[in-house]
This record gives structure tokens, C-alpha cells and sequence, in this order.
């Protein structure tokens, strides 16, 4: 075991997937001698030679067209997108071209690519730096979207989605990076995909989140449990596809249920969770299921952060309004 | 511009002629015969409502075929819509093609050991595939080349140049067709570009760059031969710019040339037709007659019939078949509805 942080974490599952197999490719802007530019490439040009990772031109649909052809030639590539924000340019390749590469081709052609790419908010980047778009790729059929919140979920879930055979989207939120330490195993473990973790065991309410607001969850749910509220946290870990077994569970029991994003109201895939809760736990519910969520405008200007991201308090108040309903 | 064979059928560049055996310059014509009748039964089917989307190749012969009977089987297609011919000449069987243009996903499943991909609806987006595969087959050593062809109205798009300039920075054994056929839709290229050539594009990403006449079926082998052997020879991709014309609309789905074009430049175009041209020349040499050429046609018509036949009886698809080519392994929200789509397509 060693004290990782999630970035080290994540070096540490292309890591070995490099060292497993010899088809995995590690490529985007910077990713190669420069080591990223987060660092979660560090040394793995190094280990691995320029013919395994390597840098690209400035053109992240050309990175996304050359990752489809190169798992055409029986690649497993491992590319990334310096910034999700750029998902834009590159639109086509991931959502109109990979997701739909096994459907298309009646499964003769298979994509097994892991796009990874940071995002999230809290960190005062620049513009399109921050934008939460995961909702855009969780709306794509072919796609599994990931996005852990730790750095022990980080290394199984990259490692399980890079030997995933169709194309996985991997969000790393920017804010989690070095945010904190804890015991990863340095051998090999996988972490299924589509499977989310009870983080917090709790009565009366399910607290139903991902990426950085897990953490918002819990520093809510310490608070709550002051005030004698006992809240449940389910990290969904994939948000494509959503362990809705885990939360359904959940919600059976506790009987109130909040989600939560960083995300707009409007973007997100909270409206998903909402509705299939109300789908197939309606008459387990004592009070609607609310959301938290940023308000529908385009992402803040970097000094407004603090007062528009969703935070603990905004979770608590959400709380109180279904126990109180 | 690259020309061997003027429309006259005369041989202007002695030096550029290919070596090509009697029997290839034989199967080149055949093949281009064939693929007309192909053209001619496909819009008549279609007209009839037995083949769905449909994109004319007539006039495009020599830059169709002529590019492709310069490649190897290892060799890796990129095709983009009209570009089935292509498909069909390197191993996809002709009542897919058909299932192609109904929407059959039967249709898209390549054979083993055919190199290829289904058609490329999305302009641009094969560019870029093609230079992750030509990267590909540097990397794992492979004496082979991938191909892609896009129109003069795909070299307008971001994804043309980024798939170019990718290839090029790699070093990618790729070569990149555009035939220019003059129009996109109803749009000249003069309107897509203020470039004089296609071909000069290439300047861009550094890599060679040749305008050949895309009816001279001997013209378009000799480049595209000598691109594929330079690429395999770690010199680089290139981009080829064939002249050429289509004869028919842009597609079937009403699209009318009348509109935009005019009597006298079909006239002009159809002037330089490929397969009279290649006929002159095969005729002199004692190579081609009118009785072979009638067996070609029949036997197109024969084979057209039996695969038209052949995608008739192919089952009609189901969602459950649909959902079960989604992923390797089904998410749980999906198998829940093959659920009930198995239960429905079972009453």
C-alpha cells in the first residue's frame, strides 16, 4: 500500500496497463516528455518509449479520428483531452463515430478506447476549463461514462475501463486531484464499471452523488447528523450507465432522496436518477426528490465560483426541505 | 495535371505508363463496365423502391476503381458514401451493399479479412480514421496502406486537414483521395475554396500532394500505386485530387442536377467519359471487344439479380438484434428493455 493522490493514482493505472498489455496507447497534447499537463502521465514516456506514449497536434477531433483508427488496426488506445471543455471539437469522434462503431458495423468493428479528460470546478481555471458536460456524453447509447471521486476508486475504475472493450469516457475532476491522500495498492485491482458505493450508511435520507460532490455529500451529511438527521451517501461512480440497484435499494429504505451535481440544473444526469426513482420507488417516497444543482447559465466567471458551485450548504437546506415536506 | 491516356484513348505520357499485364488492363475494364451497369440497375431499383439511399457513381469509374485496383488486400479502406464500389471490388459482397443502402445492419458486416469499414456518412470524419490507421500499420510493421476518399466538398472540413496533417506528423501510411467531381450538391467547387487546385492542400500538412484526371483510369492507377509504394516505404502520405464528374444527381433523394448544372458542361464531362476512353485504347491493342464487353453487362444484370434476391431474404431485423450489437456486454437499463422488446417480438 502507499499514500497516493488521485492523480498518482491514475498514473499509476496507465501505468500498469502499459506494462499489460502491449496494445494500450497513451496519447494527447503534452502527454509525452512533458509528462501532462496535471502530471498524470509523469515518466511513462519514459518507461515506455515514444512508440507507446507520445504527443499529438493541437487537434482533438484529429486525437479522437486517429484513436478510432487506431483500435481499427486491434489498439487499445488511451487518449486524452486536455480539457473537457474541448469535447466540442471532438464531438463527432466520440459521440457520433466511436459510441456507434460496434452498432454500425453489426459488432465486427470494436472501439475499446478510453478517452480521459479532466474537468470541475473550484480551482479559478480559465474559461470552457471547468464546464461539467458529462450529461452531453451520458445522452450518447455506446458510451460508459466514469468519473471517480478518490484515489483508490481512480485506479481500479481506469484500469477496468481501459480493458473495457467499447468506448469509455473517464472524467477527472481537477479539484480531486491533489485535494488529498489515502492507502491505494500499488498491485493491479479493477473496479466494475456501472457500480456505485454506499460511502455513508444512513436512514432517512439518500444522498445520491458524483465527482467532487461526494465530498459535498458527506461534509453535509456530518453536519446533518448534528442535527439528528441521519443521510445515506451513494457515490455513483459511473454515471453511464447508473447503478440504479444501489439507489433504489437505498431509497426503499430511507424513503427521501436528494441528487446531487455540480452541474446545471438543465445539464447533468440528475433529471435521469429523479425520474427513475419516481419510475420505480414512487410509493416508497414520503416527499419529492429534489436536486442540487448550479443554475442554468453558462459557467462562472472564475471570482464568481464560490457563490454559484453547489455546495454543503445548498445540500443541507435541500434536506431539510424533503424532511420537512 | 497527370494524364496518361487523353480522351482520344492515346497514350501522352509514355514514361508515367504502369506496368500492367494484358489480363489487369482487361480486369480494369470489366470492372469499370460492371460497376456502370451496377450504377444504372441501382438507380432503377431504387426508382422501384427495392434499394433505399443510393449515391450515383457513374463517370467516376476510373477514380474509383482505378485507385482501388492499385491496393493490396492488407490494405484498409475508408470509404465515404458514394465510395461503395470500392467495397465491392475488395471483398464485400454485393446483396450487402444492397443491405447498406436499406438500413440493414447486415449489410455493414464486413467478411473477415476484408479491410475495410462501412461508408462514411459523416464527411470528413473517415480523414481522420484513416491516418490512425495508416499510424497503426506503421506501428505494427504492416506492409500496407489505409485509403480514404472524400469529395471536393470534404476538403472544405476541419476534420480534412486535421486528418492530413495528423498523417503527416505521424508519418502515417495513408493516402487520401478527393474526387472532385466539381460539385458538392448543388455547390461548384469554385465556392468551396479560392485554391486553385485540391491537390496544392497537401502544402498544408507538408505532404505530397498530385491533381490527377479522374477519368483516365491509367492515370489514377500510376499515382495512386506510386503513393501506396512510397507510404509503405516510410516517405510519407499523399493526397490525390482526381477530375472527375458524376454523370447522375448527388444522391436519390430528389436531389435534380438540372438545377445547377448545365447541358453543356454534362456534354463536356461526358466527352471524357472513362470507359469510352479505356475502350479506344483496349481496342487498338486488339485487347476488347463488343462481345466481351456484352458478357460483362450480362453477367452484372445476373449478378445484380441474385443479390437483390439474396438481400430480399434476409430476415428483418429486431430491436433485440439491435441492442445486442450495442456493447460486448449488455448495461442493466438495457437489458431491461431487450426484456420487453423480447417479449413483445415473441407474441
Amino acid at each position: 500500500m502507499a499514500q497516493m493522490t488521485m492523480i498518482q493514482a491514475i498514473t499509476d493505472a496507465m501505468r500498469t496497463e502499459l506494462k499489460n498489455d502491449e496494445n494500450v496507447l497513451v496519447f494527447g497534447e503534452d502527454v509525452g516528455q512533458n509528462g501532462g499537463v496535471f502530471r498524470a502521465t509523469e515518466g511513462l514516456q519514459k518507461e515506455f518509449g515514444e512508440d507507446r506514449v507520445f504527443d499529438t497536434p493541437l487537434a482533438e477531433s484529429g486525437i479522437g479520428g486517429m484513436s478510432i483508427g487506431l483500435a481499427l488496426q486491434g489498439f487499445r488506445p488511451v487518449p486524452e483531452i486536455q480539457f473537457f471543455g474541448f469535447v466540442f471539437e471532438t464531438m463527432d469522434a466520440i459521440s457520433g463515430q466511436m459510441a456507434r462503431y460496434r452498432y454500425r458495423s453489426g459488432g465486427t468493428r470494436t472501439m475499446p478506447i478510453t478517452v480521459r479528460s479532466p474537468f470541475g470546478g473550484g480551482v479559478h481555471t480559465p474559461e470552457l476549463h471547468a464546464d461539467s458536460l458529462e450529461g452531453l456524453m451520458a445522452q450518447q447509447p455506446g458510451l460508459k461514462v466514469v468519473i471517480p471521486s478518490n484515489p483508490y476508486d481512480a485506479k481500479g475504475l481506469l484500469i477496468q475501463s481501459i480493458r473495457d472493450n467499447d468506448p469509455v469516457i473517464f472524467l477527472e475532476h481537477m479539484k480531486l486531484y491533489r485535494s488529498f491522500r489515502e492507502e491505494v495498492p500499488e498491485e493491479e485491482y479493477a473496479i466494475e464499471l456501472g457500480k456505485a458505493e454506499v460511502k455513508r450508511e444512513g436512514k432517512d435520507v439518500t444522498l445520491v452523488a458524483y465527482g467532487a460532490m461526494v465530498h459535498t455529500a458527506l461534509k453535509a451529511a456530518d453536519e446533518l447528523e448534528e442535527n439528528g438527521v441521519s443521510a445515506e451517501v451513494i457515490d455513483l461512480r459511473t454515471v453511464a450507465p447508473v447503478d440504479y440497484e444501489t439507489i433504489l435499494e437505498s431509497v426503499k429504505k430511507t424513503n427521501r432522496a436528494v441528487v446531487l451535481q455540480e452541474a446545471q440544473k438543465q445539464a447533468g444526469i440528475a433529471a435521469a436518477v429523479v425520474s427513475e426513482i419516481q419510475e420505480k420507488a414512487i410509493l416508497h417516497l414520503e416527499a419529492p426528490v429534489l436536486r442540487v444543482a448550479a443554475p442554468d447559465t453558462v459557467y462562472p466567471f472564475s471570482q464568481a465560483e464560490t457563490v454559484w458551485l453547489p455546495n454543503h450548504n445548498d445540500v443541507v437546506e435541500k434536506v431539510n426541505k424533503v424532511m420537512n415536506f | 495535371m497527370f494524364q496518361i491516356l487523353n480522351e482520344k484513348g492515346e497514350i501522352v505520357n509514355e514514361d508515367a505508363m504502369p506496368e500492367l499485364s494484358d489480363d489487369d488492363l482487361k480486369e480494369i475494364m470489366r470492372r469499370m463496365v460492371y460497376t456502370r451497369i451496377l450504377d444504372q440497375r441501382s438507380i432503377a431499383l431504387n426508382r422501384q423502391g427495392r434499394l433505399g439511399f443510393y449515391a450515383p457513381t457513374a463517370g467516376q469509374e476510373a477514380s474509383q476503381l482505378g485507385s482501388h485496383y492499385a491496393l493490396e488486400k492488407e490494405d484498409f479502406i475508408l470509404p465515404g458514401y458514394r465510395d461503395v464500389p470500392q467495397l465491392i471490388w475488395h471483398g464485400l459482397p454485393l446483396y450487402q451493399a444492397f443491405l447498406f443502402s436499406r438500413g440493414h445492419f447486415h449489410g455493414n458486416q464486413m467478411p473477415e479479412g476484408v479491410n475495410a469499414v462501412s461508408p462514411q456518412i459523416i464527411i470528413g470524419a473517415q480523414i481522420t480514421q484513416a491516418a490512425g490507421v495508416g499510424i497503426g500499420m506503421k506501428k505494427r510493421g504492416k506492409d500496407a496502406i489505409a485509403i480514404t476518399y472524400t469529395g471536393d466538398g470534404g476538403a472544405s472540413q476541419g476534420d480534412f486537414y486535421e486528418g492530413i496533417n495528423f498523417a503527416g506528423a505521424f508519418n502515417a501510411q495513408a493516402v487520401f483521395v478527393v474526387q472532385n467531381n466539381r460539385y458538392a450538391i448543388s455547390v461548384p467547387v469554385e465556392k468551396q475554396s479560392a485554391a486553385q487546385t485540391i491537390a496544392q492542400k497537401a502544402v498544408a500538412a507538408g505532404i505530397e500532394g498530385i491533381q490527377v484526371d479522374g477519368m483516365d483510369v491509367l492515370a489514377v492507377y500510376a499515382a495512386t500505386k506510386d503513393a501506396r509504394e512510397r507510404a509503405i516505404n516510410g516517405e510519407g502520405p499523399t493526397l490525390i485530387e482526381t477530375l472527375t464528374y458524376r454523370y447522375g444527381p448527388h444522391t436519390m433523394a430528389g436531389d435534380d442536377p438540372t438545377r445547377y448544372r448545365t447541358e453543356e458542361t454534362d456534354n463536356e464531362w461526358e466527352a471524357k467519359d472513362p470507359i469510352v476512353r479505356f475502350r479506344t485504347f483496349l481496342e487498338t491493342k486488339g485487347l476488347w471487344s463488343e462481345e466481351e464487353e456484352n458478357e460483362v453487362i450480362e453477367q452484372a444484370k445476373e449478378d445484380v439479380k441474385a443479390a437483390i434476391k439474396k438481400a430480399d431474404e434476409q430476415p428483418k431485423q429486431k430491436v433485440t438484434e439491435l441492442m445486442d450489437i450495442m456493447y460486448e456486454e449488455l448495461p442493466a437499463s438495457l437489458k431491461e428493455q431487450r426484456e420487453e422488446y423480447e417479449a413483445k417480438e415473441s407474441k
